[in-house]
């Protein structure tokens, strides 16, 4: 581990056992599909068949009479629920304006389906069998309608329209969508500095690009799940498996139309997420089958469903063009992205334009962004979402222009990388950041300076970027007689948060880790928490703790200020956890052990129970850098990952093995995405291969051990130097081995995934 | 997946009388690892489930020297290839099953169910066709045998009438010179289904081929046998050449179709590609 002004920590960067473990491996912990509640129903819905279609009329009657069926829905019941939004209207959306409607609609369906696998109907009945049975008893006439799956066909003059209403206005990025017509470009940003034309002027070589990327699933273990009780009192309780309980909550209320007090989130565990599991799915429609039905109601989608109609990650198309000097300084970069958003606006484009040229130091850039409606499921986020696709275009260029000038591909990243007060891609100048040190430290690594040897043996190189996220978080404690600590979190864990948060609190208080007990707790029971994504919960949880730590701190000082009887100003509170205080008269010394002292906080007031909320926009942006080694086999198009070497400015590594974890599993989703995983539809529309079996995601022998290397640059805006390290591991992988294949079989890929299918198609 | 009866038959006529009894949904349970899924995800219908576990001779596995090598319709896997007289004498099925679902379903899964499931990329049916493997199938009319690759009429379509079940699969026995292979190709390293697959049986006496067949999987409505390919090998000494155009000619046999798992192209490439691998693979197994 490379640290650079890290100080001394006594639990911070050591490896303890995880609070939640053993109930994990032991099958004890309660995960959405053990609740069990008296008079359970349960539920299933009815998808489209089509891609694109009006429902000219739904019948739910005969499945309504079959027996053992309590509740049957559609978007009807949604909307009535208690909804304000507006009816539906065929009104035009002004310029960039969402329709109300399109959140119920995304949950089950109004006029339009608008993607195979778009829930139509849901059920609730006696037993999962019966439900399904009744699914096949509701009559939904459908009129097909042509339909969209590709991006770039998506922007075409006549291609099939969405969404009548929509309509954006833009005149920028090569297309011309007037503000009176149809259109399925929702949307359209640009970041803007210098001068272009100068900039590219002034380049000695240009290189210009073009690429697309399929889309890509996150492929969590658990499939979504939600049990609901709309209760006679109005009052919605709601299990789920949510990386975020609060906006679960929130989105549910607006669904349904209903006050926010009204509905209470309880987090079950959760089996992987990575952004997929942010958006509410069936939520709304088990509280609305409870409504009718006066009983619980039991959700969860079978794999198929999962890969249908949960959020994959938007399929891609960018055009990148780089200009450099002949010593590799680049003098002007002008980018375009479209992403598919699928069926409603809301694709990752934003986060990708701003992410794409992060590493580099460029004076004259333009960088457009379309953010296009495609019948495909709605997109959701997905581990640095939009990041991976710009970068790996970018990266992409910045191999080709380092063959050309016959660089080391890290050279040339270094002579343009970002610094501390650097402007990015918005404008803002960069904190200190750790770019530079990644790259360094990739030059120096062994992997990279190892020879590689064999028959169609490739080597590649890629940065990554991803910014990572602030974000409120809430959290309270409570100190016991014995001088345990009870800390209740709002933060679901997906990745080992209860551990990395109650280190950064037995840190801040100087006690043991063992003696802090977290729990995830429902939206009653602590504040406001915003997702567990972005790469923010350790940095914000974090924070909050901190924060919490030192209101304890003050509130022990001020109870042995109390017992002793001086003020507290003579009081300190040691790195130790001890309550120090100056010696007595008689020359006594005057200390409390944290227990001790604890013991007598109720002779003196009462336990402690503190809480906070805190919002800090403070996160430390991250950069990583991959090596690959890999070999082609020219007859099968295979490609075998030989080594794998990360490293990564991590900030500062609370618990290491789980941050070695995190850029393990980016990896290996990054390595899927490089080689085999991608959605696959058939001329009508349908996703075909809507299964673990064809959406191939590595296995474990897939991939060799991947190595990780952490770079420390602490993040000053964080009492621990917190940067988040989840999302960054996912960035390079993609043109680190596109670069790498073409350094083994001279062919440059301008498709992700290079599946040995396109890599065949390339070579014979 | 709605409830379903189950049977279990007490003997091969008992199995006859609950298939034929139950019609069109009644189903043959071996291990179960295709029909309860396909039940589960409701892409078959299924009324009545006929176990035929707990029948002896739908569970054999006997090998002798001289009369070759018997598989019940119900054997699991994990028998097949950990049985000594199988990994010695016939390595090809070893290829096939071992690579079939992951360990938990081998326990299970048999070489019977997935030549009843008629699956074109079904895994051992290539292995089984080159190995010279024979159905022994029972009926109310009585037992007949059929190839292997004869079984199978289009995507899980075969030649059983109603009533009709596997009982067991014979392999004749090994003689010398010969020499077997299977081989798929699959773009992750396991549990994957195959993009196209191939095998290859060999016999070389004097150093130039006798006798050889050659199957593929994958590349076609049903597993194909590819008489074209052995025909290049037969009367010919084994040089690259040979093996070249029996590669060729596995390849013009392939009619495969473009899906989620590969392309045309991509198929009949594969098709030359693991018909080459296989038959030097058999070739190096010659004891």
């Amino acid at each position: 581990m490379v640290a650079t002004g890290k100080p001394q920590y006594k639990i911070i960067g050591t490896r303890p056992r995880r609070p939640d473990g053993v109930d994990k491996v032991t099958g004890r912990a309660q995960y959405g599909a053990d609740i069990k509640l008296e008079g359970l129903l349960y539920g299933a819905v009815l998808r489209s068949p089509h891609a694109h279609a009006l429902i000219k009329s739904i019948d739910t009657s005969k499945a309504e009479a079959l027996d053992g069926v309590h509740a049957v829905i559609t978007n009807a019941d949604l909307v009535g629920s208690g909804q304000t939004v507006q009816p539906a209207t065929a009104e035009a959306l002004e310029p960039g304006k969402a329709s109300p409607r399109w959140a119920a609609e995304s949950i089950l369906a109004g006029p339009k389906v608008l993607y195979h696998g778009h829930a139509v109907a849901a059920v609730a009945a006696d037993d999962v069998h019966i439900a399904q049975d009744a699914l096949e008893l509701i009559d939904v006439e459908y009129e097909i309608l042509p339909h969209v799956v590709d991006v770039q066909d998506a922007m075409l003059d006549g291609a099939p329209i969405l969404h009548p209403q929509l309509r954006t206005g833009v005149r920028a990025a090569g297309v011309d969508t007037r503000s009176d017509i149809e259109t399925n470009l929702a949307s359209h940003m640009r970041l803007e500095s210098g001068d272009i034309e100068k900039g590219f002027a002034a380049a000695d070589l240009t290189i210009e690009r073009e690429f697309t990327s399929s889309q890509f699933h996150q492929g969590y273990i658990e499939p979504q799940n939600a049990t609901a009780f709309w209760s006679h009192d109005g009052r919605i309780n709601i299990w789920t498996s949510t990386q975020g309980s609060f906006m679960a909550r929130d989105a549910t209320a607006d669904v349904l139309g209903v006050p926010v007090a009204q509905v209470k989130v309880i987090p079950m565990e959760i089996g992987g997420g990575f952004g997929g599991k942010i958006p509410i799915y069936l939520e709304p429609m088990a509280a609305v089958l409870s409504k009718k039905s006066s009983r619980p109601v039991k959700m969860w989608m079978d794999r198929e469903a999962v890969f249908q109609a949960t959020g994959p990650t938007a399929s891609s198309y960018s055009k990148v063009k780089i200009g450099v000097t002949n010593d590799g300084t680049i003098t002007a970069a002008e980018c375009l992205f479209a992403m598919g958003a699928g069926g409603y606006p809301g694709s990752p484009v934003g986060a990708g334009v701003m992410c794409a040229l992060a590493p580099y130091k460029i004076d004259n850039q333009v960088i457009d962004g379309l953010d296009v409606v495609l019948n495909t499921p709605k997109t959701s986020a997905y581990r640095a979402p939009g990041a991976p696709a710009t970068e790996y275009a970018v990266e992409s260029v910045m191999d080709e222009i380092a063959e050309q000038l016959d660089m080391d591909p890290i050279d040339l990243r270094l002579v343009n990388v970002a610094e501390e007060g650097v402007k990015n891609s918005s404008g803002t100048p960069w904190p200190k950041i750790g770019a530079k040190d990644v790259l360094e430290a990739m030059k120096s690594h062994p992997h990279y300076l190892s020879e590689i040897q064999g028959e169609d043996v490739g080597r590649g190189i890629a940065i990554g970027f991803w910014f990572n996220g602030g974000m409120e978080s809430s959290s309270s404690a409570r100190v016991n007689k014995d001088g345990s600590i009870a800390l209740i979190l709002g933060s679901v864990d997906i990745g080992g948060s209860r551990a990395s948060i109650s280190m950064q609190l037995a840190e801040t208080l100087g006690v043991t880790y063992e003696q802090i007990a977290p729990q995830v707790t429902d939206t009653d029971s602590v504040g406001y928490t915003a997702v567990t994504g972005g790469s923010r919960t350790t940095f914000a949880g974090g924070w909050v703790v901190y924060e919490l730590g030192q209101m304890i701190k003050a509130e022990m000082i001020s109870r042995a200020s109390k017992i002793w009887d001086i003020s507290g100003d003579e009081i300190t509170y040691s790195d130790e956890g001890t309550v120090v205080g100056p010696d007595d008269a008689e020359g006594n010394k005057r200390a409390f052990s944290f227990n001790e002292l604890a013991s007598k906080l109720q002779a003196t007031g009462g336990l402690i129970a503190v809480s906070a909320s805190s919002s800090h926009t403070t996160q430390g942006a991250a950069y990583g850098g991959h090596i690959v080694d890999l070999k082609v086999d020219r007859d099968t198009g295979k490609t075998e990952i030989l080594r794998y070497t990360a490293i990564q400015d991590v900030g500062t590594a609370i618990h290491p093995d789980y941050v070695e974890g995190q850029i393990q599993g980016g990896i290996a989703q990054g390595v899927g995405m490089a080689l085999n995983e991608e959605y696959y539809y058939d001329s009508d529309g349908h996703l075909m291969n809507g299964s673990f079996l064809d959406y191939r995601v590595p296995v474990a022998n897939d991939l060799p051990m991947l190595d990780v290397e952490m770079v420390e640059v602490p993040n000053p805006g964080h009492p621990f130097g917190v940067r988040g390290v989840g999302e960054v591991p996912i960035v390079p992988p993609q043109p680190t081995i596109r670069n790498a294949i073409y350094d083994a079989i001279g062919v440059r890929f301008y498709h992700t995934p290079m599946s040995p299918r396109r890599v065949l198609d390339e070579l014979l | 997946m709605q409830a379903v009866n189950y049977a279990r038959a007490t003997d091969v006529d008992d199995a006859i009388r609950l298939l034929s009894e139950g019609g069109e949904n009644a189903r043959v349970l071996a291990g179960g690892t295709d029909l309860i899924v396909q039940a589960r995800e409701r892409k078959r219908k299924v009324d009545l489930l006929v176990d035929v576990k707990h029948v002896e001779e739908f569970m054999v596995l006997e090998f002798d020297s001289s009369t070759g090598l018997k598989v019940g319709a119900a054997t699991p896997l994990y028998q097949v290839y950990g049985d000594n007289n199988v990994k010695i004498n016939y390595p090809a099925l070893v290829d096939a099953s071992t690579v079939i679902g992951g360990k938990a379903i081998q326990g299970r899964a048999s070489l019977g169910g997935n030549l009843g499931n008629s699956s074109p990329a079904g895994d051992s049916l290539a292995a089984m066709i080159v190995l010279g493997g024979v159905a022994t199938i029972a009926g109310p009319n009585g037992r007949r045998e059929v190839p292997v690759g004869e079984f199978c009429t289009g995507p899980g379509q075969n030649v059983l009438e109603s009533g009709e079940l596997i009982v067991y699969i014979s392999f004749p026995p090994v003689g010398d010179g010969e020499g077997a292979a299977w081989e798929r190709f699959i773009p992750r390293n396991e549990m994957d289904i195959a993009v196209a697959s191939a095998g290859a049986w060999v016999k070389i006496e004097d150093g130039s081929v006798t006798d050889a067949r050659i199957a593929l999987g994958a590349v076609a409505a049903t597993p194909l046998v590819a008489s074209d390919a052995a025909e290049a090998l037969i009367g010919r000494p084994l040089t690259d050449e040979t093996i070249s155009s029996a590669g060729d000619a596995a390849s013009a046999i392939a009619r495969p179709i473009t899906d989620m798992r590969g392309s045309i192209k991509q198929r009949k490439h594969l098709a030359k590609i693991l018909t080459e691998r296989t038959i030097r693979t058999a070739v190096e197994r010659i004891r």
